[in-house]
Order: structure tokens, then C-alpha cells, then sequence
């Protein structure tokens, strides 16, 4: 039971990481309709100059301080240079281009910082563990990183609803060109809502920098969950983000480790592992096509 | 002027003559320089190329081109470059793959052609037993040696319980056979990850609960410093303590990883602080020429070339009669930098094998210390299998 408590944590914290990838990506896609298959090198620039950051000054949020905006000028910067000639495109090229972009990137993070994986570690005063529920030591860092996705999972919905830029924001993922119509800069909208977007996507990348290896290509293995999160969710809703990353996390988690255990009772152990694991792997994908069935445009369907 | 102009010509023929006279030995390296695993081969080809730069541009006294090119972890890549060494290089000494997957795809073909390839990492079992060649040579260690150095270490030192972890794939079945060939207590756990994966969340509860006294491990690459880092912020580095195989304790991950990999136990055939003269002398060259101290995977480069070396050597640089190289190699006549060394039947090294451990220097880097020998002379587990 209390190792069932702990998984469920761990769901919430990955689920949490996936939160923050995700709600970049779907309101990027929700607002300018386009398909950013880059938003994992802005989650791995992020980590590469907070660890830079980190290990030269010795203080972690030195480094948070100074990834979020080089993850926020460095996609505003692209949105400027790359995507306005992409909006028009159809889809097909707009996965070219981003794939390309991807490309670009890894091999730019191996020029300037080389070969090897970068160092970083969890500030001092985030290591060690909490025991939240007694005989289960959780490490602090990781209850850190379901705080702060908490936390921006509040503000961005105080932004949603209670400021008039938020506002646009909805208003341009409804009807882009009714808001263009009435006098909102779109262009400038579009290259803010990127920013945003790319800065989550850089302050996931910080969380997971002392979790996980600093290395070139460290964004495509969160991708592909993240475009899961946003499609069950239903692409364009912060908010379906939210639930569907904290489902994918637990149904990843749980399934992992029930599902070997589930197969034993009426398996031989060996093959209950093999299968377990196979079928664990599968599970966010099981989960997605089971909801794509019952609800063709995801969880919460932005309206449009 | 006309002086001028006679000197140049002159200058000229004499460059073509001397190029037809010295035509380099043409040495082909398929390795993986991209992907994260990229600098496994970089290390490899620089610790190649530091032994043809010792030579002065020679190995065993013969001219050498060294033409390297990325197989992107790709087993079609590899096999595409493999092929254009042979048809348009007519290359007759390969060398280079990183990974088991583009070794099983390139290897079989290119030692058919009467090739001769000296692997300088991989060392999948189907290489080692039935589909040994006498054209193949592994001068690094069959894949399982270093996990069986892991294993044999653990039993030895009395742990009862021992909780096992690999990722779901050829290799990492491999290994944990490795282990469970000289461990044979009791197992608390023997779990398969899926390949790639960043968390351990998930497992490392489960292991925190099964309450093993010892966890064996083999997570190649960015997986063993995701999972290291992680073993230590769940705080369990303090109460079980971690083995596995080198390739998650290489010097290059060991700066990614940092505090939470010290005290961690590993087995290798190969370690920078071993005492003998030909090592003293590579560490020290190389850390000068790069500015890094040397992995196993350059170590490995580094004897590769040298092994090349003394074949070339003894045959003069006529690669003419493949039969006679190959002879020559068996032989294995060079200084390698791990001490002794010798081919077995199925020409893989019969070498002794280390457990090393991870601690922390005075000016604060982290680093491998060997710790004792393990096994002497250690004969890999599939030479019976080979019918050569």
C-alpha cells in the first residue's frame, strides 16, 4: 500500500513534467495551428544553459534565472525567422521545417558545448528526501517539481481568464482572423504566445536538468509523450493539457509497475516481466487510442 | 625565373612520383560519432589516431590513411559505408563499430570479402561463438565479460540478495546473464526497463521495497546517468550498494554524474591508473594531445591500432596474403595497455578482468580507481560454441 502511494506520486510528478512540456506545445498549436516537432530542443536549451549557468556561479536558480529567457528570445527569435514563413504552409511542411530545426539544433548544442553530457545537481537545499508519508522517503527535489508545476499551472490559468492579453489569446485560437479584423496586432500575439510557450518548455528543461542526463537530443524522448498529453487533452486547451499529462503520468507509472505483477499471477515469471514490460510501454498509447475513440477530438475540444 | 619555374616542376614531379611510391595503407573506421552515444566513438577514433601519430604518420613502420565515417547507431548506414571501403578503397582492414546491432549487420559481410576486422568495441555472443570468423578479431571484450567481472565480484563479497536491472534488449539480456553466470544466490528482482527510458521513479520504489543488500545494473549511456543520479536523490546510494559493468562509469559520464556515482563498484578490463609502463605512457600522451583523460573506449582504439601495428609489421605492409596478416594478428605481438593479453580460439582476448571504484579526488573531480583483479586470464563464455 505504501509502495502504491509512492508510485502514485511518482505519476504525479512525471505527469507534472509532461504539463509543462505540453501546455508550450498546445498553445502554440492552438493559437497559430501549426505543428512545432522543435519544442524539445527549447526543453534541452533550456537545460544546457542552466547547467552552464549552474556550474559556473554554483547557484541553481542563477541558472533557472537565466534559462528561462534564453528559452523565451530563442524561440521568439525563431518564431520571427522560421515559422511567420510557415503559417501558410500546409502541415507537411511545417513538419519538415521543424524536423529540420530539430537537426539544427542538436548539432549547434554539440559545437558549442561538445560530445559529452553536461553535469548538473539538485540545489543543496533540494537534496535529501521528505518523508511525506511515514517509510516512504520522497526525494525533495521531485515534490519541488510538483510545486512549481502547481504553481504555473495557476498562473497561466490566472491568465487565461482574468487578463485581457490572455483574452486575445483565446480569442485568436478561436477565430484568428475575426481578432486580426478587430485590431489586435496577431503578429506580435503570435511571436509572444511562441515565447511563452518555449519558456515552459526551457523551465521543464531546468526541472529535469539534476533528474536527467544534459545531453544533445535529450528533447526528443519527451516529445513524442508530449504530443500524446496534448492530443488526448484536445489540441489548443491548457486545461485538457493539465489532466491528460497527469493521466499519461500515472497510467505510465502504475502501468509499469502493476502490470508485470498483474501477468505473474497467471504467468510464469519470466514471461509475465517480458510481457509486462512490453505492454507497460504501450499503455499511453492504449490510453490515447481508447480516447480518440470515445472522444475523437480529445478531452476538452477547443471550440472553433 | 626560368630557375623558378625548373625547381617547381621539378617539385612537382617529384610529389606525384613520391605519392605513387608511398601509396598509404588504407585503414576504413565505421564508428558512431553522432547521437548521444557519440562520443563513445569519438574516443575510439582518438585513441586510434593517437597511435598512428606516435608512428609519425606510420603503423609498424608503413604509412597509413585512416578514414573514418559516422554510422549515425544506424546498422544500414554502417553497412553502406562498409561497402564503398570495399569497392572504392579496396580497403582490406575495417575497423570501429560501436554498437552490437551495426557490428551484427557489417561484420558478417566484410570479413566474407576477405576483410580483416578488428573490432574495437562491440563483442556480440553470435560473434564469439557460432558465427565466429577467422577474419574477425575482438581486441576490446565479448559483451558479457564485464558484466560477469561485476557479477563474480558481488558473489564474492557475500551478498545474499541481489535486485537486477537492465534494459529491455539483446545487450541487456546479455548482461544480466553475464551477472547471473558467477552470482548465484538469490535474486530479489530482475527487472527490464524499456530502452531509452529517462525515469526510474517507478523502479526505484519497487526496488526500495523488495529490500535487496545489493543491486546489480547495466544501463548504458544517458539511461546509467539518469539512474544514478536518481539512485542517489531517493537516497538509497547510502544504503544499497550499486554494481554494473563500466559503460555507465566511463570518465565522461562520470563528470555528467558527478557526487552520486562515488563509492560505486564496477567491473572493466581496463582502467587509466593500471601499472604498467605502456599505460603510464598512453594515459599521459593522450590526456596531452586532448586534454581529457582517456575512457575505455579510447583505450581500446589505442590497442587496436597498435594491434594493427605489429601485424603490418610483420608482414611488411603486403597485405597481399590475407593468410599471413591474419597469422600475424593472432599472434598479437603488442604492447597492449591493459598488460597481458592474448587471443583465444575464437580470436577474443583472454585477459584479466578488474573491479574498479568510483571516488572523489583531491581537487574535487570524480574518477575510477582499481580496486582488485577478479579474474585472471578470463576466457569468454562462448569459445566452446565456435567451430574454428
Amino acid at each position: 500500500m505504501l509502495l502504491f502511494i509512492e508510485q502514485i506520486l511518482n505519476g504525479l510528478q512525471l505527469g507534472i513534467t509532461l504539463f509543462l512540456m505540453s501546455a508550450g506545445l498546445t498553445l502554440i498549436f492552438g493559437i497559430m495551428r501549426i505543428i512545432n516537432l522543435a519544442h524539445g530542443s527549447f526543453y534541452m536549451i533550456g537545460a544546457y544553459v542552466a547547467a552552464t549557468v549552474a556550474s559556473y556561479s554554483g547557484s541553481f536558480l542563477l541558472g533557472l534565472l537565466a534559462a528561462l529567457p534564453a528559452a523565451a528570445l530563442t524561440g521568439m527569435l525563431v518564431e520571427m525567422i522560421v515559422f511567420r514563413k510557415l503559417y501558410q504552409r500546409d502541415h507537411l511542411d511545417q513538419v519538415l521545417a521543424t524536423f529540420g530545426l530539430i537537426l539544427f539544433f542538436n548539432e549547434l548544442t554539440r559545437i558549442i558545448w561538445g560530445r559529452q553530457p553536461l553535469f548538473m545537481d539538485v540545489p543543496s537545499w533540494l537534496s535529501g528526501t521528505v518523508e511525506l508519508i511515514p517509510g516512504a522517503p520522497y526525494p525533495a527535489y521531485r515534490l519541488a517539481i510538483i510545486v512549481v508545476g502547481i504553481i504555473v499551472a495557476l498562473s497561466l490559468y490566472l491568465l487565461f481568464t482574468r487578463t485581457r492579453l490572455g483574452m486575445q489569446i483565446r480569442a485568436g485560437a478561436a477565430n484568428r482572423e475575426m481578432i486580426a479584423a478587430l485590431g489586435v496586432n496577431i503578429k506580435l500575439l503570435n511571436t509572444l504566445v511562441f515565447g511563452l510557450g518555449t519558456l515552459l518548455a526551457g523551465l521543464a528543461g531546468v526541472m529535469a536538468g539534476p533528474i536527467l542526463a544534459v545531453e544533445a537530443g535529450m528533447g526528443e524522448s519527451i516529445l513524442i509523450m508530449t504530443f500524446v498529453v496534448i492530443v488526448i487533452g484536445g489540441i489548443g486547451s491548457i486545461r485538457g493539457a493539465m489532466i491528460a499529462a497527469l493521466l499519461v503520468g500515472l497510467v505510465d507509472t502504475l502501468g509499469r509497475f502493476l502490470l508485470p505483477e498483474l501477468l505473474r499471477l497467471f504467468l510464469p515469471a519470466a514471461t509475465a516481466d517480458g510481457a509486462g514490460i512490453s505492454l507497460a510501454s504501450m499503455s499511453v498509447y492504449i490510453l490515447m487510442a481508447a480516447i480518440l475513440i470515445w472522444r475523437p477530438r480529445g478531452l476538452f475540444p477547443v471550440q472553433g | 625565373m626560368k630557375k623558378k619555374i625548373v625547381s617547381i616542376v621539378s617539385g612537382f614531379l617529384l610529389a606525384v612520383s613520391g605519392t605513387v611510391f608511398a601509396e598509404p595503407l588504407k585503414i576504413g573506421m565505421v564508428t558512431t560519432l553522432s547521437t548521444k552515444a557519440g562520443y563513445l566513438g569519438e574516443d575510439i577514433r582518438d585513441g586510434f589516431k593517437l597511435a598512428i601519430e606516435q608512428g609519425g604518420g606510420k603503423l609498424g613502420g608503413v604509412p597509413v590513411e585512416l578514414m573514418v565515417d559516422d554510422d549515425g547507431r544506424k546498422p544500414g548506414k554502417g553497412k553502406q559505408i562498409a561497402d564503398r571501403y570495399m569497392k572504392r578503397d579496396k580497403v582490406k582492414i575495417m575497423t570501429g563499430i560501436v554498437f552490437s546491432n551495426v557490428a551484427m549487420a557489417v561484420v558478417p559481410k566484410v570479413v566474407r570479402n576477405d576483410v580483416v576486422y578488428i573490432s574495437p568495441n562491440a563483442g556480440p555472443s553470435a560473434l564469439a561463438g557460432k558465427g565466429c570468423h577467422e577474419n574477425y578479431f575482438n581486441v576490446a571484450w565479448q559483451n558479457d565479460n564485464l558484466s560477469e567481472a561485476a557479477g563474480k565480484h558481488v558473489a564474492e563479497q557475500g551478498f545474499k540478495n541481489v535486485y537486477m536491472l537492465a534494459p529491455n534488449y539483446p545487450a541487456g539480456k546479455d548482461a544480466i546473464s553475464g551477472f547471473k553466470r558467477f552470482y548465484k544466490g538469490k535474486i530479489a528482482g530482475e527487472v527490464y526497463t524499456k530502452l531509452g527510458q529517462s525515469d526510474y521513479a517507478a523502479e526505484l520504489a519497487a526496488l526500495r521495497a523488495a529490500k535487496p543488500d545489493a543491486v546489480l545494473f547495466f544501463l548504458p549511456g544517458g539511461m546509467g546517468i539518469n539512474f544514478i543520479k536518481q539512485y542517489a536523490q531517493a537516497g538509497l546510494n547510502k544504503q544499497i550498494p550499486l554494481f554494473g559493468p563500466a559503460f555507465s562509469f566511463d570518465e565522461r559520464i562520470l563528470k555528467a554524474v558527478g557526487d552520486a556515482a562515488v563509492g560505486v563498484v564496477n567491473g572493466s578490463q581496463w582502467t587509466h591508473d593500471l601499472d604498467n609502463d605502456a599505460n603510464k605512457a598512453f594515459v599521459a600522451s593522450f590526456k596531452k594531445v586532448y586534454g581529457r583523460t582517456p575512457t575505455l573506449y579510447a583505450s581500446q582504439g589505442f590497442d587496436a591500432a597498435n594491434l594493427i601495428g605489429s601485424a603490418i609489421e610483420a608482414v611488411n605492409g603486403d597485405l597481399s596474403d590475407i593468410g599471413a596478416f591474419r597469422d600475424a594478428i593472432r599472434k598479437a605481438e603488442f604492447d597492449s595497455v591493459r598488460g597481458a593479453f592474448r587471443f583465444g580460439r575464437n580470436q577474443h582476448p583472454v585477459q584479466d578482468l578488474y573491479v574498479r571504484e568510483v571516488i572523489k579526488t583531491a581537487d574535487g573531480n570524480t574518477t575510477n580507481k582499481t580496486l582488485k583483479k577478479v579474474s585472471e586470464n578470463h576466457v569468454d563464455a562462448y569459445v566452446s560454441q565456435c567451430k574454428m
